[in-house]
């Protein structure tokens, strides 16, 4: 097995706004195996971050544990990490925004990592709408382990010792709706084209971007019998397109009337939301929580943007925290000196 | 566009650029495994099967090979392919006796007229099928214009009597020193088929300039000039020399005179220097031994004193460019320039001249002076037991064009002794072997190395000058020559790819280096061509289309760029891609002759 990826690269590779090429996004070649559907969610955050032309510098990867919570090794070798313990992302991420709230944070998870150890840190970084991008790469199985059912496994699905789960799954995106997430989505690790602008959305969005992506583990859950598998995910699938329109691009592309919702994010980028029945509406959490649910009864996964609030408030202004990283302020602003604590107890008597 | 045939053994040859382009088609690629391996010998027969003289092509290729290399479009410098080819020569052990013999006698007898690279290609490959192969040739020795010509300090002769020998020594019966005057007098002796391969030996001359007639006794055609050298007619020359004339026969014109007495030589041209004809590297050399290379001047008279040359004038020229591109060369009107000199070269070209060749011969020739040929393949004259090859069938071309001729006529010669088709070609012999050796495991070294190119080393500048015969290029040594084929991309360890096993798990699109692979809606090629990853712009280059997969879309690889990784194979979790070796070898008179394995 080879762990160097050659130097060369295509003479003619695109370079974004920076003047970097995708390559400058790289990481580590991979040491998943070799067709797991989270290198391909490695590719699209490259990808993504690439097209939005976000200084690798200024992004920060956090996971927990899994074969999901590697994959930032396998993505922007040059931005900053932290692989923190199973189901911990939450806290570490949360800690690291509120001294920094200037970097991008993308944490990458697994179905295990979120869905059963991490559930509880989970919840709360939903209700405390911390300003990140929450990807779960959802497998159904605990991928690193051996493959065991994972709490998103759905009822029935066969595992490859061949049980059948007899449990209900959790579905995540649901689950994130409901808890008041302001930023939900789900999509597929076979489907770039979907993937890419939504991930390029959920980091312009200003809040907690939650997305679910189906990856199949081609190792331990992708054999028949199985629902998440490369085959019998695309099978099921009901996709929502989309586009993102960075704030600073024109919009080129003319949309045919009705089928297309715009939303405008705080940063004055724009989503395109292509759907064919035009009474679902990407505001509107009832809406949403309705659609997700009736494509669920009709055994399809609904993929896309399914809920946004562009408007929310997240955890930095909630509770009006400095509005500048910690690092970038000085000693007399960190430590105001016995003036300041003199007159904060002189206003409590 | 239609999935594309990978059947067609011509798909994946292209694939291997420098094989593709080498006209005699030498497995490039295999080679310089073979030498990174320290198997010289086998090397060497690799190439002997392909291109027969590969001692001397390692030193005077052209090396039409090196530009279409893929290296230089992933990185700046081609593969040192031919300097390699030279490695496997200078390394090999004794090889005669892997040589083939003359076959039992099959009654045939062919003729052969000139004893350069095509005919000896010729003899060659029918000599083991038993023919009886009788060469003539008005030199002393075999090898044509690689003895006459090219100067013993690129080509030494040791190396050229070696590769000579081989074919000579497969009972080939050469009568040398004789000079064909008629066509008709071979063909009253009643051979089978008879073979002209006697070159363009006609250097052009000046005749219109002044003083021309005047100065002849220093002034030399340049030809002419090199073969009365190569065989000590003549050992010296004036201080002074002026060459005329952009080529390589001028650049050999003029690093000859350096070593004959020349103290100041100059090479004059009339056109600009970047569109002279001379290889770049010829150029360099000569730069490197001193000799100024003086462009945009017109030849414009040959000055007299006394009866005795002692310059010449040049009108000065700018190359302008007109509408449709075409180049002029248009006085500046500056004052003409002189330069003074004793002795004068004449390199401005060369020409066919068959004046032996009788009208009722029916041998007909084009108004150019080159003989109507059936095709580019036959090699057939309008006389059908008479066959061209080499310089004399297009006009002055190279060894290793002489020797791809060679090859065809012989297949030609044979299949026409067997009162066959001549249209009716053999197909190459061609395998495609899987290379897989473990999970992930190749059996070459697939990641490519980041060393750069690394040039030849050359002997003390001023030793050189003072000899004819020294060589001036020294060859790799064998760490240099290691490190340089490794970086070599084999690019006929292929990339196969088969439908029913690809999931669409786009793991081989993420990891290609050089983002080759691409997943998209089938379009008529142009359009799909824009429609990758990168767009594939180079076009003589081919997109490798599959069939229709389940999602409805097609995989798509520019071969333009591939680095021949496999880590699109690697990283397949279905081997739905397969890295296998091809291997393809023109299809020539006689089978494979030497088995390397
Ligand atoms: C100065 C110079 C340098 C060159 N350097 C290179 C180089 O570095 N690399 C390269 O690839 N190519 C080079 N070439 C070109 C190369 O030498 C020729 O293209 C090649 O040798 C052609 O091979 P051929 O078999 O067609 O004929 P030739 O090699 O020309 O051989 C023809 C032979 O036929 C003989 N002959 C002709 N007429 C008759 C007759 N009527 N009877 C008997 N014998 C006859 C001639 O004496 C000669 O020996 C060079 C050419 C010149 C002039
Ligand atoms: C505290 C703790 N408990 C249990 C484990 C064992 N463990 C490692 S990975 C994993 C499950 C990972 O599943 P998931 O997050 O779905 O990742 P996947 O490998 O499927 O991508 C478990 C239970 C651990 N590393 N740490
Ligand atoms: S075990 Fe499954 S999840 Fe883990 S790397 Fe392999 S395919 Fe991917
Ligand atoms: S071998 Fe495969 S991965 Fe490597 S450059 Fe070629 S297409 Fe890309
Ligand atoms: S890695 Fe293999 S299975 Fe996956 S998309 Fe490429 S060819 Fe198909
Ligand atoms: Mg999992």
């Amino acid at each position: 097995m080879s762990y160097i990826k050659p130097k060369f690269r295509h003479p003619n590779l695109p370079t974004n706004r920076l003047g970097y090429t995708v390559a400058d996004y790289d990481g580590a070649v991979s040491t998943l195996c070799a067709g797991c559907g989270h290198d391909s969610i490695s590719a699209a955050i490259r990808n993504a971050c690439f097209a939005s032309a976000l200084e690798p510098h200024r992004i920060a990867k956090i996971s927990g544990i899994g074969c999901s919570s590697k994959m930032p090794t396998y993505f922007l070798g040059k931005s900053h990490g932290f692989n923190s313990v199973h189901g911990r992302m939450p806290s570490v991420a949360t800690g690291a925004s509120l001294a920094n709230r200037d970097l991008t944070y993308v944490g990458v998870s697994g179905d295990g990592d979120t869905a059963s150890i991490g559930m509880g840190q989970f919840i709360h970084l939903i209700r405390r709408n911390l300003n990140m991008t929450y990807i779960v790469a959802n497998n159904g199985c605990y991928g690193l382990t051996k493959g065991q059912d994972s709490a998103t496994a759905d009822l029935g699905s066969v595992s490859k010792a061949g049980d059948a789960n007899p449990f209900d799954g959790i579905d995540l995106a649901s689950l994130a709706i409901l808890q008041g997430a302001s930023f939900v989505g789900r999509s597929f690790s076979g489907d770039k084209t979907q993937l890419e602008p939504l991930i390029r959305a959920a980091m312009a969005h200003k809040g907690f971007a939650f997305i679910d992506v189906v990856s199949p583990c081609v190792t331990f859950n992708n054999h028949a019998g199985s629902t998440k598998s490369y085959s019998e995910t695309r099978d099921h699938l009901d996709v929502m397109p989309l586009d993102f329109v960075p704030m600073r691009e024109e919009i080129r592309t003319q949309y045919a009337e009705g089928t297309t919702q715009s939303v405008t994010l705080h940063d004055g980028s724009v989503i395109h939301l292509h759907k064919a029945d035009t009474s679902y509406r990407s505001d509107d959490r009832k809406s949403a929580m309705h659609a997700v649910q009736t494509a669920e009864d009709e055994g399809r996964i609904l993929t896309g943007l399914l809920y946004l609030d562009p408007d929310s408030q997240d955890l930095h202004q909630n509770i009006q925290l400095a509005s500048r990283p910690l690092n970038e302020l000085g000693k007399d602003e960190l430590c105001p000196g016995s003036k300041v604590l003199n007159s904060i107890n002189e206003g409590l008597r | 566009m239609k999935p594309t045939n990978t059947n067609d053994p011509e798909y994946f040859h292209k694939v291997v650029d420098c094989q593709y382009a080498c006209p005699a088609h030498t497995p490039v690629p295999e080679y310089i495994r073979l030498i990174a391996q320290e198997r010289y010998s086998d090397a060497y027969m690799i190439n002997w099967e392909s291109n027969v003289f590969p001692g001397v092509l390692g030193r005077t290729c052209d090396r039409p090979c090196e530009p279409a290399c893929r290296r230089g479009r992933v990185e700046e410098e081609p593969v040192a392919i031919c300097r390699l080819k030279r490695v496997a020569a200078d390394f090999k052990d004794d090889v005669s006796n892997r040589m083939p013999k003359a076959g039992p006698k099959n009654g045939k007898k062919i003729a052969l007229i000139g004893g350069g690279p095509a005919s000896l290609t010729v003899a060659r490959d029918l000599a083991p099928l038993g023919y009886e192969m009788h060469l003539f040739d008005a030199q002393v020795k075999g090898g044509g214009f690689m003895r006459s010509e090219i100067p013993s300090f690129r080509l030494p002769e040791s190396v050229l009597d070696e590769e000579v020998g081989y074919v000579l020594d497969m009972g080939v019966h050469a009568q040398f020193d004789t000079y064909i005057d008629s066509l008709q007098s071979i063909l009253d002796k009643e051979y089978d088929a008879v073979f002209v391969g006697c070159g363009a030996p006609r250097g052009r001359d000046l005749p219109k300039l002044p003083g021309r007639a005047e100065a002849d006794a220093n002034i030399h055609i340049g030809l002419d000039w090199l073969a009365n050298v190569a065989f000590d007619h003549t050992q010296t020359i004036g201080k002074r020399v002026i060459v005329l004339g952009g080529g390589n026969t001028a650049m050999d014109c003029c690093r000859t005179s350096r070593r004959l007495g020349g103290e100041d030589v100059k090479v004059i041209v009339r056109s600009p220097f970047d569109s002279m004809k001379a290889s770049p590297w010829e150029k360099e050399d000569a730069i490197h031994e001193g000799i100024p290379i003086i462009d945009n001047h017109v030849p414009k008279e040959f000055v007299l004193e006394n009866g005795k040359l002692v310059g010449m004038t040049f009108e000065k020229v700018e190359a302008v460019f007109d509408k449709d591109g075409k180049r002029n060369l248009v006085p500046t009107g500056e004052e003409p320039a002189f330069y003074p000199c004793d002795d004068v070269l004449i390199a401005i070209g060369q020409e066919n001249a068959f004046p032996w060749i009788e009208e009722s011969t029916g041998v007909r020739f084009t108004s150019w002076g080159t003989p109507i040929i059936n095709d580019d393949e036959t090699f057939q004259s309008t006389r059908k037991e008479v066959f061209f090859g080499g310089d004399a069938a297009f006009g002055p071309s190279n060894i290793i064009t002489a020797v791809a001729h060679g090859h065809k006529a012989a297949v030609s010669i044979d299949l026409y002794c067997q009162g066959k088709d001549l249209s009716v070609r053999p197909p190459p012999h061609v395998t495609l072997v899987s290379q897989k050796m473990g999970i992930h495991e190749w059996s070459y070294d697939s990641i490519p190395v980041d060393d750069k190119r690394e040039a030849v080393p050359l002997v003390d500048l001023k030793a050189a000058l003072k000899s004819r015969t020294l060589e001036v290029e020294l060859g790799f040594d064998l760490d240099t020559a290691f490190v340089q084929a490794e970086r070599c991309l084999n690019c006929d360890a292929q990339t196969v790819f088969t439908e029913a096993n690809c999931i669409e798990c786009d793991a081989c699109t993420d990891i290609c280096p050089t983002s080759c692979i691409s997943f998209v809606e089938n379009a008529p090629e142009a359009e799909l061509r824009q429609s990758l990853l990168v767009p594939a712009e180079t076009l003589d280059q081919d997109i490798y289309v599959s069939d229709t997969l389940e999602t409805g879309r097609v995989l798509v690889k520019d071969e333009d760029v591939c680095l021949h990784c496999g880590l699109c194979a690697e990283r397949c979790p279905t081997a739905a891609w397969d890295m296998q070796m091809f291997a393809y070898n023109l299809a020539k008179a006689a089978p494979i002759l030497t088995e390397v394995t």
